[in-house]
């Protein structure tokens, strides 16, 4: 009896420690992402107070004038028009087996692009347009297509173009899976990687609007909606995947495969963190 | 030995000390002449192939186990592609600094990819 009233404080006290650390612990680690979303944005808007949000999904464009002009100027005639002309027809075209890209998506795959990536709660994974299309292929006795730009750059910039002006809609369901998901992709955004030790953060959170050799980097928020991109350093246009593989070689880093898991993590992120900003692609950049 | 003491000869023992030594000294001194002989080849040798194919084999496992973390670096990459090339071509010297740097690009990739385990929330947006 006695020695278990001696022993009753200590338990308590250690009980309360252990409860006391768990939850502060845990709070610093634990995913917001409507919290998360909000910093994001508030960031870059107070980075740039002038520029109205829905401008933030023209990247480089938005952050310097000149830049601004040449791109509107670029629009009338703009370069990646041949792309979704090739895009539509491909979509238009039936597989051999009769069916076509329309029978795989909601709403026969129109206007839908502000919607992918999706977590999905079967898989457990999160499903980018492009590995949606790549699988629609699949199931169709066709065979997948490369990852990183001709058709498949042009399959999204035409399922783009039927989305543009609509709002990012990305949701995170209610399962710890998909949270997992979006903090491996928030994890991947800021963690330094390749020998120059570069984050996606250090050019698109820290130097947007600062050049970097002749570019002018874009600003993280907003910087998938512009996507797929005909770039003039690619001659050509090039998907999601391209933009991922490209700048972790370009920082001496060896990318990934397309669509692994942590790419795909990453756009279900950096989509997400640019919710209700408008769908712009298919885009240009110098 | 015994028997030089039995004869109670302390000269010839001193002689056969002397000897003895003198003996050991020149054995000491052809050995180390020997090696001398030897010794510069096997230095200049640090290129043998054996000694590439060890120092590659680190920097392959280096370089694995960055892959392991999903973080190799090009420059590793290139640094291998070079020792090999180096090697083909029988220049094991240069093969061997490659392996070299390749292994220590290869070591400061996983100390990156450690490190920035936690250190990424520092660049986080709040």
């Amino acid at each position: 009896m006695r020695s278990g009233t001696h022993f009753a404080p200590a338990a308590l006290a250690l009980a309360a420690l252990a409860f006391a650390a768990e939850p502060s612990a845990l709070a610093a680690d634990t995913p917001n992402p409507p919290a998360d979303a909000k910093a994001f944005r508030d960031f870059f808007t107070q980075k740039f107070p002038k520029l109205k949000l829905e401008d933030f999904v023209n990247g480089p464009y938005s952050m310097n004038e000149d830049m601004h002009r040449q791109w509107e100027e670029k629009e009338q005639f703009p370069p990646y028009e041949f792309s979704v002309d090739m895009g539509k027809e491909m979509f238009s075209k039936p597989f051999k087996n009769g069916k076509s890209y329309a029978d795989c998506f909601p709403n026969q795959g129109i206007g839908i692009r502000q919607n992918y990536p999706y977590f999905d709660e079967k898989e457990g994974k999160v499903v980018t347009l492009e590995l949606a299309l790549n699988r629609c292929r699949e199931a169709n006795g066709e065979p997948p297509i490369s990852y990183v730009k001709d058709e498949m750059a042009a399959l999204t910039a035409y399922m783009a173009f039927t989305s543009r002006g609509k709002p990012f809609d990305i949701k995170i369901p209610n399962d710890p899976r998909a949270l997992e998901a979006y903090q491996s992709g928030k994890r991947y955004f800021y963690t330094r990687r390749g020998q120059l030790n570069f984050s996606c953060a250090t050019c698109h959170v820290q130097s947007p609007g600062e050049r970097i050799r002749a570019e002018v980097l874009a600003p993280a928020l907003g910087i998938l909606n512009a996507m797929p991109i005909y770039r003039s350093e690619w001659s050509g246009m090039g998907t999601i995947s391209r933009r991922f593989t490209t700048c972790n070689s370009q920082i001496r880093g060896v990318p990934l495969d397309p669509q692994a898991d942590e790419y795909r993590d990453l756009e279900y992120y950096l989509s997400y963190v640019s919710n209700g900003l408008p769908i712009s692609g298919p885009g240009a950049r110098p | 030995m015994s028997m030089i003491r039995k004869s109670g000869n302390r000269f010839s023992e001193k002689i056969m000390l002397k000897n003895k030594r003198s003996m050991t000294r020149a054995s000491t001194l052809s050995l180390a002449l020997a090696l001398l002989i030897a010794g510069p080849p096997s230095v200049l040798a640090a290129g043998s192939e054996a000694d590439f194919k060890a120092a590659y084999a680190a920097a392959e496992a280096a370089n694995k186990e960055a892959g392991a973390l999903r973080n190799q670096w090009t420059v590793t990459a290139a640094a291998l592609a070079d020792a090999k090339k180096a090697a083909d071509k029988g220049d094991f010297d240069r093969a061997i600094a490659s392996s070299k740097e390749a292994e220590a690009l290869a070591k400061a990739s996983i100390f990156q990819a450690t490190s920035e385990k936690e250190a990424w929330k520092a660049l986080e947006i709040r």
